[in-house]
């Protein structure tokens, strides 16, 4: 077995010095009826050649953005990676180390973990950051329990439009605890979350309020306006980011009264993956940072008087505070955050804003080039980024996104899956990853659709 | 002119950025470029990042690499860490993780264009279930903590479904943070239970704290102390008879692969650890995966999607009306989930039997060979683990935390220390099947030498680590928490 | 280690010294700093609120640790040693001195009737290791 080193002689001389005469004897306080007896029923042992085949052959099962022109995003967007990140984050002292317990010898993952806290904190426009957490809907369940902690407050308001998969696992999260959650409705005009619709659902103590922007359906929230009324009842405002690039030009929550900003992360480097390994990220003012769920990594020095880096604030945690902990997670998602700060290293100032210009650029030509097809047409009024919703006529989207299929393009999201009364709507999203050919074949598409 | 230390403080990406210098330019536009302003109001924009770096490419490599050099991971050496399971991270499914196939799949391609994903979640879910003896497996929780959630909810849906909530859940003081943690997220409250004298569990006290408002025990077997519970089955009983069920926290599950299994135990749910025992890497700190096995009276409230097989064809089904909801978006660590299939398609039954035979071997020759140089609270065969105290250095003034910064200068990561909380000063010491003896014996001899040099030259142990990069004030970063750069005028 | 006589002691490792008619400090003990290590931070009481015996008060948190504070007496709080808070370290150095905490104004002088003399605490973390 080419992953265990001992030879039959190894373990023979180990067991002599151990004193036993066998292994068995080892597992004396393993009672005979819980023993497995028989071998495991499991598949028989590939060599390392007959499992890449075989594993070959189950990854070409999948039709991938590399067979097909791809317009999906809903909180998954495929944007090109640059080589170095794969690069740096292939390297195995990052990727084969444990959670940094140790600086000493953990510096590397440290130091990059505090330049990620920054980059976070510098795009969200928030006081500081967290280390990671799981993925972009956990971390607004995460924030919606430390809003509840900080105001001590039951209602929590969530905006219709945020992801409906968010939602669903801010409910789950929920499960346990004393809170309320109330949805508060988008508008079908305009596809956004109206102050007046809050205002008239949250009641006179609200915890929060939780909008995402750019929404679910690419609309852009107007968060300054929303700050105001949730501010006004004393609750907080958290502001979910799903397509992290958008920060790059749009106002930050930082600068629009945000008191929590978090948000996926994926966007910056990490793969598609089929949903996973993913990056969830939290930021804060100052004040609050007690309260934070996660790890963070300080600065501070060694005896020799150098800049070092620790894990900080740790009497936060579970492996301290236990039952008290701000939150029970412990493995995050270090990989991912160092992912995203080699991603936002190659990109950098100029790029990243560069990189988003041309998201929206090509997204503002294919929404117009399928509103000139005239079976297509904006399902909102709002302003967009890089997706946006359309409404379809004349044929159903079902089959409107069947033809396309045919025709190599995954044309979108069908949207009546989460909001059965936009059955006729679909969301498309647009990046760099999308060549103008594949956005005329897109139009070409539909016209045939009819 | 001061020559180059590989151990000197690094620049941040920041201090390296000078203005106009660029990494890896995006492609050009091959529409017309539009103004943002043209299509989103003045207000909802901003001019600029600030701070954000500008740096080449080849500064970039460069620094990243520099602070990988400062990285230990098990590629780098022995990292002995208890309870974490640091075996040798296979190469090969790292190669297989970054197929196109599985890299570029989005999560809501039409089922048609993702069976081969769909199909390996489904038989990963199949192998979870032989190993452990539980009935069902779902992969979405992303990490163990948030599958040890996940199962207390399911618990919690379960007694909800009958009418009959219930607000305890007991857990073992030896038990990982992590427990109690999710016990209260979940909405229970956590009730300690101690640990008898022979360092596992004994019904009698379990007897004193259960009642029928106790929706679980939650135990960890082996335990965090490294010994196997050897009550489990009085005690399921027990837990069982006053309608209550058995969680375990997979974290230790590398002692039982083939060996034992936790449904014959009565264990009702247990939470995989799939960056422990099934060899993904832990990445600095995740991402994990943390998958949770049920017996078929909990299923029906595991989160959404299940993935299911007809014909051959595999297809989500979100039609779970008891489900306890989702836990994340999405299905899950997805590639996670392919280097824990390919590891197990890897090592066969057998394999995975010898993985625990070994990692159980490796752990009691340390401990037989250490045990009377460091002291051994309790004195029997262990599983996977030990845990060694420092009784017999801290009369030399010499502790734990001394003991864990020199085996640094030797060249070793340090086990996990000050756990259990119920051995004062531990040494949780987790060698795992992938360390050669040779290498044992060399942390052994280390070992060794850093308690001669406690009783002989104690400053030696309490200035560790003297090479490399020295003792990191830990406490001044707390006192004066500086967690982001804000310009070159330093600053926190 | 240092347990001045003058002083009364609680089991959770809390003193407390009477000051002038109703006033009594409020600080932790010698062995209390010496076991959780280097203090990082606290967190006290508002002045102006009330403390209950028995109950917690605070927190004291070293690097990895956490401990609630709980009141030895019952009453307002007149004072709160805010450079304390600002620089926690000084627990570690004068635990009975410039690292006092609160000044309570107590209820009942008999509150402090059942706490520990010094050789009795003495006694009592003696049986604790």
């Amino acid at each position: 077995m080419s992953y265990i080193p001992h030879t039959e002689a190894d373990l023979q001389r180990m067991l002599r010095d151990i004193g036993v005469g066998s292994v068995e004897e080892l597992l004396r306080d393993v009672p005979p009826d819980v023993r497995v007896k028989e071998p495991l029923d499991l598949p028989h042992p590939l060599s390392e050649q007959g499992l890449l085949s075989l594993l070959r052959q189950i990854s070409s099962e999948n039709s991938t953005a590399g067979d097909y022109a791809t317009f999906l995003g809903a909180g998954a967007y495929n944007h090109y990676i640059p080589s170095p990140v794969r690069h740096i984050v292939g390297r195995s002292e990052f990727y084969t180390s444990y959670t940094p317990y140790q600086p000493e010898i953990s510096q590397g993952i440290l130091q990059s973990i505090f330049e990620y806290q920054t980059l976070i904190c510098q795009l969200t426009a928030m006081d500081v950051a967290n280390a990671s957490l799981y993925d972009g809907a956990s971390a607004v369940a995460e924030a919606v329990i430390m809003a509840g902690r900080i105001t001590g407050r039951k209602r929590v308001v969530l905006s219709s439009a945020i992801h409906p998969e968010y939602r669903q696992t801010v409910r789950t999260y929920l499960r346990g605890g004393d809170k309320e959650i109330v949805e508060v409705f988008y508008c079908t005009e305009k596809g956004t979350t109206l102050a007046d619709a809050v205002e008239r659902v949250c009641g006179d103590e609200p915890a929060c309020l939780v909008v995402q922007s750019p929404n679910f359906f690419g609309c852009i929230e107007d968060l300054a306006s929303l700050a105001e009324v949730i501010h006004s009842r004393g609750g907080l405002f958290v502001v979910v980011v799903s397509e992290p690039l958008s920060l790059a030009i749009l106002k930050p929550p930082g600068e629009c009264g945000a008191d929590i900003a978090v948000g996926e992360g994926q966007s910056f480097g990490n793969p598609l993956n089929f949903g996973g390994p993913y990056l969830g990220f939290m930021a804060t003012r100052s004040e609050f940072v007690r309260q934070m769920p996660g790890r963070l990594v300080g600065r501070t020095t060694d005896r020799d008087g150098k800049t070092r880096y620790c894990l900080t604030l740790a009497t936060r945690e579970q492996h301290i505070r236990r039952d008290r902990a701000t939150s029970n997670i412990c493995t995050n998602e270090g990989l991912c955050a160092l992912t995203a700060v080699v991603y936002l290293a190659c990109l950098g100032r100029r790029g990243l804003r560069k990189l988003a210009r041309i998201n929206l650029s090509k997204a503002e030509y294919l929404k117009e080039r399928l509103i000139s097809t005239d079976i297509l047409e904006p399902g909102f009024t709002s302003p967009t980024f890089n997706e946006f919703t359309m409404k379809v006529k004349k044929v159903t989207p079902e089959r409107l996104l069947s033809v396309l299929l045919d025709k190599g393009i995954i044309g979108g999201l069908a949207l009546r899956r989460f909001y059965p009364e936009l059955k006729d709507h679909i969301l498309v999203s647009v990046t760099e990853m999308n060549s103008r050919e594949d956005m005329e074949r897109y139009a070409t598409g539909v016209l045939q659709a009819v | 002119m001061a020559f180059d230390d590989p151990f000197s403080d690094k620049p941040l990406i920041f201090e390296l950025s000078r203005e106009g210098r660029q990494g890896v330019e995006p492609s050009r536009c091959d529409v017309p470029e539009r103004d943002p302003e043209a299509s989103i109001p003045g207000e909802f924009l901003r001019s600029d990042i600030e701070g954000s770096p500008e740096v080449s490419e080849p500064e970039i490599i460069r620094h990243y690499t520099r602070l990988s050099r400062l990285n230990y991971g098990v590629d780098t050496g022995f990292y002995p860490l208890g309870s974490c399971t640091m075996k040798y991270n296979p190469k090969v499914n790292e190669d297989i993780a970054s197929f196109e196939g599985f890299l570029l799949l989005h999560p809501y391609q039409p089922e048609e264009l993702c069976q081969g994903a769909l199909r390996l979640m489904y038989e990963l879910e199949c192998y979870l279930a032989e190993v452990s003896g539980m009935d069902s497996v779902t992969l979405q929780p992303s990490a163990g903590a948030q599958g040890e959630f996940c199962g207390l909810l399911t618990i919690d849906a379960y007694f909800r479904d009958r009418g009959k909530p219930r607000k305890k859940v007991i857990v073992p003081d030896t038990a990982h943070g992590t427990n109690p943690a999710s016990t209260s997220l979940a909405g229970f409250r956590a009730v300690t239970v101690r640990t008898g004298k022979e360092g596992v569990l004994t019904l009698d006290t379990l007897k004193e704290v259960m009642d029928n408002d106790t929706a679980a025990l939650m135990l960890t077997n082996p335990n965090t102390l490294g010994l196997f519970e050897r009550h489990i089955k009085e005690i399921s009983d027990y837990v069982h008879q006053m309608g209550g069920f058995v969680y375990c926290d997979g974290a230790n599950l590398n002692a039982l692969m083939g060996i034992a299994k936790l449904g014959e135990m009565g264990v009702d749910i247990v939470q995989f650890n799939l960056h422990k025992t099934f060899s993904t890497p832990h990445g600095g700190g995740g991402p994990g995966s943390g998958p949770v096995g049920v017996k078929k009276i909990l299923e029906p409230y595991l989160p959404v999607p299940r993935i299911r097989k007809k014909d051959d064809r595999y297809t989500l089904d979100y039609n779970q009306p008891r489900s306890i909801g989702k836990l994340r978006a999405f299905y899950g660590n997805f590639s996670v989930m392919v280097k824990a299939y390919s590891y197990i398609r890897r090592m066969g039954p057998e394999g995975l039997k010898k993985a625990s035979t070994v990692a159980i071997v490796n752990a009691n020759y340390i401990k037989e060979r250490l045990k009377s140089t460091y002291h051994l609270p309790f004195d029997r065969a262990c599983m996977h683990e030990c845990v060694f105290s420092d009784r017999f250095q801290s009369q030399y003034g010499v502790t734990t935390m001394d003991i864990a910064k020199r085996l640094i200068d030797y060249g070793f990561h340090p086990p996990t220390i000050y756990f259990p909380l119920i051995v004062h000063g531990a040494m949780m010491i987790e060698p795992t099947e992938t360390e050669s003896p040779e290498e044992i014996d060399r942390f052994i001899e280390a070992m060794k030498e850093i308690d001669r040099e406690a009783r002989e030259s104690p400053d030696v142990v309490k200035n560790a680590p003297t090479r490399g990069i020295k003792r990191i004030d830990e406490a001044g970063a707390v006192r004066r928490p500086v967690l982001r750069w804000q310009g070159s005028g330093g600053g926190g | 280690m240092e347990f001045p006589k003058d002083l009364k002691y609680t089991k959770e490792h809390e003193w407390v010294r009477t000051e002038e008619d109703n006033i009594v400090t409020v600080g932790i003990t010698d062995y209390a700093q010496d076991s959780l290590g280097d203090v990082v931070y606290i967190e006290l009481p508002q002045e102006g609120g009330t403390v209950t015996k028995n109950e917690p008060f605070g927190v004291v948190e070293s690097v990895k640790s956490v401990s609630d504070l709980y009141s030895p007496v019952s009453g307002v709080v007149k004072e709160v040693n805010e450079e304390l808070i600002e620089s926690p370290e000084i627990i570690n150095g004068d635990p009975y001195g410039d690292a006092w905490m609160i000044k309570v104004e107590i209820n009942s002088p008999e509150e402090l009737d059942d706490l520990l003399t010094s050789e009795e605490y003495q006694k009592f973390i003696e049986e604790e290791k």
